[in-house]
């Protein structure tokens, strides 16, 4: 890892309005939880609904907005060829923008899923773990995957958005086989094996945390080869 | 001392051949790299410091492939035309980081050598998003500069610079080739190129249209035929009188009055015509250069290459 691109990463990430957003979702996630937990007395009741929400929506937007916050902007308008044009592995430099991105997908994406597990049902937090795990082991393939986007597209947000709300969340919801081939789907896997109140999604741990990992190391091979390839093009 | 050798190397883009067969070496000293907009200069340069890959041909740095060779950056500094995004650093952690990234010994002494070459020390501490075009550009060199290159590639580096800071920034490019780098910098004006580069590497349409020093480039330039539009009182007659003089290649008459002319010697030109009109009692009631442009210029340039 190189200190210096980590430490850009994170000023990148954190000095634009994107670093406000991706305290607003888990900030709405957290109000949610408080609110249901506030109206019901029953802790069974919303909190399937919520961390539901908070997998399925909240999880893989902060993850996207993270992921592409740290490369996207600097691909799309070409100022990574000043990162670029140094004797620094390209493998060094995405790995190094994985782990800020990586890092902000923990903080504002699977611990607040954690926190609204306590907070909806204080009783069980076994249950709550599984969720920030389950969405640990998720936000890191996410994480990953549009990393690489971000390095191979200027659409990463528009494609990232696709495949995490249509192909996931709607046509997942509907064909049944897509959970083998779903990030979110692996995460709930092995947050069902850490807790019996988390559905299965009877594909087996071991399936869900190979397909994890393989995701997140080719993701990330992928976007230090597309970094070794960087193309400057001319206004012209 | 480096060497940039590119050889019979070209760029497409689908069926858009933005550089086509270009071979030139480029050595220490200041090389100028002169054409129009959309010439392929840029891409050039992208070639050159390893952002593009050739479709054909090859382009080393003393030998070596420079494409996917990440080594290569230790001996090339890089000032790209792109604007600097990194609007939330200031000037100094820019060029820290930069010192950073080449892994120097001492960052934070090479990142002040280089602010204090572009003389950009003082404005170094504030934010770069609240910097004129003249003080990123400078901050764009001290980036380029920190690890002390012996090769530095610049994309049009005067653009939107002021005049007092494009005397400065011409007198260091100078200085820079004088110590023994290769320094190559691209423009679309011949009278920045002149006062800055020995040697002038014309590129027109993505095709090498002359290579020399800066007195042969303007020889083939103010060679060239000039095109003139004369309207006088007997165009007819004025038409008549000119095809006569041998500076004159050729005349025609305008539908809407006047007279084009085509001299391939304008000092004679200038000399004669207002003899040949007195003698003729014709009056000239004017005179109009046409294709001084710079565009017509390079055309004549590939067509004089080819």
């Amino acid at each position: 890892m190189n200190r210096t691109i980590l430490r850009l990463s994170r000023q990148a990430l954190l000095g634009r309005r994107r670093g406000i957003v991706l305290v607003l979702i888990p900030g709405v996630l957290l109000v949610l939880a408080v609110v249901v937990s506030a109206l019901t007395s029953d802790p069974s009741v919303g909190y399937e609904a919520v961390a539901n929400l908070g997998f399925t929506l909240a999880l893989p937007l902060v993850t996207l907005l993270a992921a592409t916050a740290v490369l996207g902007p600097e691909v799309d308008d070409g100022s990574i060829v000043y990162l670029l044009a140094k004797p620094v592995s390209r493998h060094v430099i995405a790995l190094s923008k994985f782990v800020v991105a990586w890092a902000a997908t923990m903080v504002f994406g699977a611990l607040p899923l954690f926190a609204a597990g306590l907070v909806l049902d204080v009783g069980d937090p076994r249950r709550a773990a599984a969720w920030g795990v389950g969405a640990a082991v998720a936000g890191t393939a996410y994480t990953a995957l549009f990393l690489g986007l971000a390095a191979f597209t200027r659409h990463a947000v528009v494609v990232g958005l696709l495949f995490a709300l249509l192909w996931e969340g709607v046509l997942g919801s509907v064909l049944d086989g897509i959970r083998w081939v779903a990030i979110g789907a692996w995460g709930r896997e092995v947050a069902a094996a850490i807790s019996s109140a988390v559905p299965d999604q009877s594909m087996g741990l071991g399936y869900a945390v190979v397909a994890a990992v393989v995701v997140t190391v080719a993701a990330l091979w992928f976007t230090g080869d597309r970094l070794r390839s960087f193309t400057l093009r001319g206004d012209e | 001392m480096s060497v940039i050798t590119i050889d019979k190397a070209s760029r497409w883009y689908g069926n858009v051949v933005a550089v086509n067969g270009i071979s030139m070496t480029v050595r220490p000293g200041v090389t100028g790299l002169l054409g129009p907009n959309g010439a392929g200069k840029t891409t050039l340069i992208a070639l050159m410091s390893g952002f593009l890959a050739p479709s054909a041909g090859t382009v080393t740095l003393d030998g070596h492939p420079i494409w996917r060779h990440t080594d290569a950056y230790r001996s090339i500094g890089l000032v790209p035309e792109r604007e600097l995004s990194f609007g939330y650093l200031t000037g100094r952690e820019l060029v820290l980081a930069n010192a950073e990234l080449h892994g120097l010994v001492d960052p934070g002494a090479a990142a002040q050598r280089a602010l204090d070459v572009v003389e950009m020390s003082e404005p170094a501490a504030r934010r770069i998003g609240t910097y004129s075009k003249g003080m990123r550009q400078r901050v764009k060199l001290a980036s380029a500069l920190v690890h002390d290159p012996a090769v530095l590639l610049l994309d049009e580096p005067f653009n939107g610079v002021d005049p007092r800071q494009r005397l400065h920034l011409m007198s260091l490019l100078r200085r820079m080739g004088a110590e023994g780098r290769t320094v190559l910098f691209s423009s679309h004006i011949l009278e920045e190129v002149e006062q800055v580069a020995r040697q002038i590497e014309v590129v027109v349409s993505g095709r090498h249209a002359a290579s020399g020093d800066f007195g042969q480039i303007r020889r083939l330039m103010t060679d060239r035929p000039v095109q003139y539009v004369v309207v006088g009182d007997d165009d007819r007659g004025l038409a008549a009188a000119l095809i006569a003089e041998p500076s004159v290649l050729s005349v025609s008459l305008r539908p809407a009055g006047g007279v084009d002319v085509s001299v391939s010697d304008f000092g004679a030109f200038a000399v004669r015509l207002p003899q040949v009109a007195q003698q003729r009692g014709i009056r000239i009631l004017e005179l109009t250069p046409t294709d001084e442009s710079l565009e017509s210029v390079f055309s004549y340039l590939v067509g004089a290459g080819r």
